[in-house]
């Protein structure tokens, strides 16, 4: 049965990935992530589970050091931050590329410069084409279950693709949260041994990460695009099997209030809690009010989005990165680019928020709402820095 | 059967362009990329195998009489052998077109 404990989200984190039969899991520590490294080291040395903790010396090895394992056949796991992922930059397309299921979690910190440990979404926005699978949790709830997810959704035959959970630095990471932590026997049920498709063992030769000329090069990155759309089937099928055993439903864009609401704010990680809290006084002064938690980040939720504002007038979207010298926030340009073709669309803007730490409150978010709410065609166009100094 | 020397379409891509088949770099003769090519002069040669160990192709190998010569077919022409040879027994000439 599973347990209601009250426990730190990072190290509920590691404890979910223990309760996942990893065979290795290579980590190198970096704040706010280290202590999901630290946990997990820790459990490993305990014997508790059988899997080898590699001790890199670096980001970039603890991704290649995944990679080769995984290409050996083991379920392997990471962890990083911010300047951690940055360095990793290079091998994160070559894990997608060689089909190779390793699960990461990030834990969402501001990239330097100038230096700042603290929880945006700098890191993951550069990264965001790399081919993985990325989700985006709200709570240390979410964290289990998706960290858990996660392997299944990576190792099934139709994805063979890399996952990055995307769990807020701190805000998340750092707090202790009531949450329920499945038990073995539950794990074992929903989660099966990994079958890989192919390992790299002298009995039967195969070679991975190929060189590819320019006449093959094309219609390999097609069927990665191919393979990475085509994984949002197996999320929602996986996360039906989910809700099934536990109770706990999952979507790749979540809603809520959205009934009869004119004005959307969408937010992407822990934010949705706050926002959620702004949307219910809102409402209760009269104004229809709704909130969009886009927790699928790539491949993007194209109809799901569209379904979820279907009727708002007004799409507040925000963003934890900027683009610099570009359309807006990188989710709002996607956003926006996705209504583009849409007879009936939102009107859209674009809200940069909670970059480095800066926190966003009740108060805020529903201050981004009725400023929304009275802007002018005009003002659409710009970028907001909301709450900057002027 | 006439293997293909490309899959038709990216259907036919096997997830992460995985090769099953063991010594497939052998059917891809990278001796097209020559530009020049390495002549022996066994006057001068020591039979060191300097030029049999540098050789990043792997294509240089000894003949019954323990002389060295490289396989056309695999050759780039890089030039390797020629610089790492200390007697000076190998010579890179233009190829002609």
């Amino acid at each position: 049965m599973a347990k209601r404990i009250g426990m730190e989200v990072a190290i509920a984190a590691a404890e979910a990935v223990a309760l996942c039969n990893i065979d290795v899991a290579a980590v190198y520590p970096i704040t706010p992530q280290s202590h999901i490294a630290e946990h997990l080291a820790e459990i490993v040395a305990d014997g508790r589970i059988d899997a080898e903790f590699i001790t890199v010396e670096s980001e970039h090895s603890s991704i290649s050091a995944c990679c080769g394992a995984s290409g050996a056949g083991a379920r392997v796991y990471t962890a990083t931050s911010s300047q951690g992922l940055m360095y990793m930059h290079e091998i994160l397309p070559i894990v997608s590329a060689m089909r190779l299921p390793v699960v990461m979690g990030l834990a969402n910190r501001a990239v330097s410069g100038p230096l700042n440990i603290w929880n945006d979404h700098t890191d993951i926005m550069p990264q965001r084409d790399s081919g993985w699978i990325a989700f985006f949790a709200e709570n240390g709830q979410e964290v289990v279950d998706m960290s858990i997810q996660s392997f299944k959704i990576a190792e099934d035959p139709d994805v063979m693709l890399p996952v990055v959970l995307n769990i807020d630095g701190f805000q998340l990471t750092h707090m202790v949260e009531a949450l329920e932590m499945p038990d073995q026997k539950e794990v074992n049920r929903f989660l099966p041994d990994y079958v890989p498709y192919a390992t790299l063992h002298p009995d039967k030769p195969v070679s991975m990460g190929t060189a590819n000329m320019p006449e093959i090069f094309t219609e390999v990155l097609k069927a990665k695009q191919e393979a990475l759309v085509n994984s949002k089937k197996t999320i929602i099928k996986v996360w039906k099997e989910w809700k099934e055993l536990f109770g706990r439903e999952y979507n790749p864009v979540e809603t809520y209030k959205t009934e009869g609401a004119e004005t959307l704010i969408l937010t992407m990680g822990s934010m949705g809690e706050t926002a959620s809290i702004a949307i219910d006084e809102l409402r209760k002064e009269g104004i229809p009010a709704g909130l969009i938690k886009l927790r699928l980040w790539r491949p993007f939720p194209f109809e799901e989005l569209k379904a979820a504002v279907k009727g708002a007038k007004r799409l507040i979207v925000t963003d934890r990165a900027v683009s610099f010298g570009g359309p807006g926030g990188p989710v709002a340009s996607e956003i926006r680019s996705a209504f583009y073709n849409e007879k009936e669309r939102p009107i859209i803007s674009s809200f940069i928020i909670g970059l480095g730490g800066r926190d966003v409150r009740v108060e805020d978010f529903k201050d981004i709402i009725l400023k929304s709410i009275k802007m002018k065609k005009q003002d659409l166009d710009n970028i907001v820095f909301y709450g900057v100094r002027e | 059967m006439k293997q293909k020397k490309w899959p038709e379409s990216w259907h036919e891509i096997t997830p992460g362009c995985m090769v099953f088949e063991p010594g497939s770099a052998h059917a891809y003769k990278t001796g097209s990329w020559r530009a020049q090519r390495p002549i022996w002069e066994n006057a001068k040669c020591i039979k060191c195998g300097v030029c049999y160990l540098f050789c990043p192709e792997g294509c240089i190998s000894q003949d019954e009489k323990g002389f060295y010569t490289a396989d056309m077919d695999y050759c780039k022409g890089c030039g390797i052998c020629a610089h790492e040879c200390w007697p000076g027994a190998i010579e890179m000439k233009e190829e002609e077109s």
